[in-house]
């Protein structure tokens, strides 16, 4: 390789993503820019700048430092660029893309069967709710929505549960290591790997399971599951006192979080932001109460709503969610009905693997299924389900053949990080990193 | 499912009245509400759905039928192009989604910009250009979100090679 065929090197490669200095930008984009961090239309943010004109700083007052994409705190490779007046932030940019893979290009070149190892690696601790939102919409797509059987909807309500609280487990860990409370990192790696550990159990790994398909799931639950979530159910209570002792209590606990990225409810909903986000303004927003999916209108529970819209709120309503999500299973473990685990519709789901012996046409079905895949009815659909995180949806376009046309995945991460420059704007530099942290954001979601 | 819309069979050709909201057709896909927006009436259509109760946009991406032109069922005078812009409008107030498809023409790939409307669609708008090149008038930010500002191409579009990792092995041809 000849070094002339290259471009010239460059410091970066991020160019125009970058937050630029003042005196490099005109008046113009500087307002667009400001509108654009505070999510304002172009006319208020106008009627802003003449308001701050007199107290806008001049360049030599400001400093633009840059946090990440290492961070450690900035969970993943999120970079941000912060314009800093003294201690105070003025403006922020979060710059992504450090994880880009293309998974919604891939997703195109799977078919619908292996679509669910594609999806399920977006939203890395959230899974199987990736695997659900993908299923329904393809079940959607296949008209089989309706005749999924009753074992399969309730194996999908336990494994979503206890997936959210290894989720809002592993916010704990990582909420109180950003905070300085570094023991907690190590309680909730440990609650959390408990539940993986019943993964693990289940679905033979820990992480990127699979599980949840297209018309069912890979398997049923194993023997002696049920005494394994009645411990997983004695175990965390006491733990989640424990965290209440450790950090809800605790007055520099609370100092650190509350009061501190206030967002309120229509600013929210502006940006587009769902779950705790949008619960923490007080909106009692939650997809599985609302609109309900699987046989959430069937169970009861509690939407976890804050007051303040501060990170303290959205500490809080995670916390709570813990709780909510081991009622649910309580009430899955008294009500998980018998029968088939998938549907048997030999075009969607393999035959079972003692059939294949005996069957030539059982042998037929197994072998297109694996080589070809099933052929999806044309048509667009588009289904959102309530992650951790938030809405996390499936939107589908099938052209007819056994590989999406187009598959994106709407991640809430995404959408949720755009609140980081509001949220800290006037802020600490300090509270950064609490506003980071009340966010959890996934990156591998927020860049797929 | 999770949509609370009136159910209707698919393709609203087949129903002797055709719904109509705000002067543009509305079909069901699945079930779900769709609205087909003429490109010119994007905005002034929005905003109306704004008023409306669709406080939140909760998502925004595109299509590129390239390479299935014709197998979209659309209805009556909407005429199919190449791209198509999706959002997806939440109501949180009275729980019903709407879904919104807007045909926009692959020789000029663009669109005016939802973001006075909907602030958070600025992320959403970024991503579509860097992935399809549907450019996004008045965005306050025009840059590319996901590939590197210096990427070549959009790749999302249909005519974008997947490309492939070159693999040594024996007989490969000589100088690669």
């Amino acid at each position: 390789m000849t070094s002339t065929l290259r471009p010239p090197t460059r410091l970066t490669d991020e160019g125009a993503q970058e937050l630029k200095p003042r005196h490099e930008q005109t008046a113009r984009e500087l307002l667009r820019e400001v509108g654009a961090v505070l999510r304002l239309s172009e006319a208020e943010a106008a009627t802003l700048a003449d308001e701050q004109a007199a107290s806008d700083p001049s360049e030599d007052q400001t400093m633009i430092i840059n946090m990440g994409p290492q961070h450690p705190s900035t969970h993943g490779v999120l970079r941000l660029m912060l314009e800093l007046q003294g201690e105070t932030v003025l403006r922020c940019k979060p710059i992504i893309g450090y994880l880009h893979t293309g998974m919604e290009k891939t997703g195109e070149a799977l078919t619908y069967l292996q679509g669910g190892t594609n999806v399920t690696r977006m939203d890395y601790l959230s899974p199987l709710n990736n695997e659900l939102v993908f299923s329904l919409a393809v079940e959607k797509l296949l008209g089989i929505d309706g005749d999924i059987p009753e074992r399969a909807v309730w194996m999908r309500m336990l494994l979503s549960e206890l997936n959210r609280m290894s989720s809002h487990l592993l916010f704990m860990a990582t909420n109180g290591m950003d905070m300085g409370a570094v023991s907690m990192m190590i309680y909730g790696w440990r609650e959390r790997e408990q539940v993986l550990r019943f993964f693990q159990k289940v679905t033979g790994l820990r992480m990127n399971h699979n599980f949840i398909r297209p018309g069912g799931l890979a398997a049923d639950l194993p023997a002696g599951w049920r005494d394994d979530v009645l411990e997983l159910l004695d175990v965390i209570p006491p733990r989640l006192e424990e965290y209440d002792i450790l950090m809800t209590e605790q007055p520099i606990w609370r100092e650190r979080l509350q009061d501190v990225g206030v967002i309120t409810a229509t600013e929210a909903m502006a940006l587009g932001a769902t779950g705790p986000i949008l619960r923490s303004t007080g909106v009692a927003w939650d997809l599985r109460r609302s609109m309900p999916y699987l046989r959430y209108d069937d169970v009861e529970f509690d939407v976890i709503v804050g007051t303040y819209g501060d990170a303290f709120d959205r500490y809080a309503i995670r916390l709570n969610e813990i709780r909510e999500s081991m009622r649910i299973v309580r009430q899955i473990l008294d009500r998980m009905p018998t029968g088939d685990y998938r549907i048997q519709d030999k075009k969607v789901t393999p035959p079972p693997r003692a059939r294949i012996d005996e069957s030539m046409e059982a042998l037929i079905h197994h072998f297109k299924i694996f080589t070809e895949g099933f052929k999806v009815p044309e048509g667009e659909v588009y289904v959102g389900i309530e992650s951790p995180r938030g809405e996390i949806g499936c939107y589908i376009v099938s052209d007819g053949t056994a590989n999406p046309y187009r598959i994106h995945i709407r991640a809430p991460s995404f959408v949720n990080i755009q609140c980081l420059p509001h949220m800290m704007r006037g802020g600490l530099v300090a509270d950064a990193v609490a506003v980071i942290s009340s966010v959890d954001p996934v990156l591998g979601e927020v860049d797929r | 499912m999770a949509d609370d819309t009136p159910a209707a069979a698919d393709g609203a050709a087949e129903s002797p009245e055709p719904e109509v909201l705000h002067g543009c057709p509305v079909t069901a896909s699945r079930g779900q509400r769709v609205v087909h927006i003429p490109r010119d009436r994007y905005l002034a259509v929005m905003k109306l759905l704004l008023a409306d109760g669709y406080h939140l946009c909760s998502d925004l991406t595109a299509t590129d039928y390239l390479t299935a032109l014709a197998a979209r069922p659309l209805p009556d005078g909407v005429v199919a192009e190449r791209f198509e812009v999706v959002l997806n409008l939440l109501d949180v107030l009275g729980a019903r989604r709407l879904r919104v498809r807007v045909q926009v023409p692959a020789a000029d790939p663009s669109l005016p910009s939802a973001f006075d409307l909907w602030p958070g669609t600025e992320a959403m708008e970024r991503e579509v250009f860097d992935l399809f090149g549907i450019t996004f008038r008045n965005h306050p930010d025009p840059s590319r979100i996901l590939m590197p500002e210096d990427w070549v191409g959009h790749p999302l579009r249909k005519d974008y090679d997947i490309g492939r990792i070159p693999v040594q092995f024996k007989g490969a041809p000589e100088g690669r």
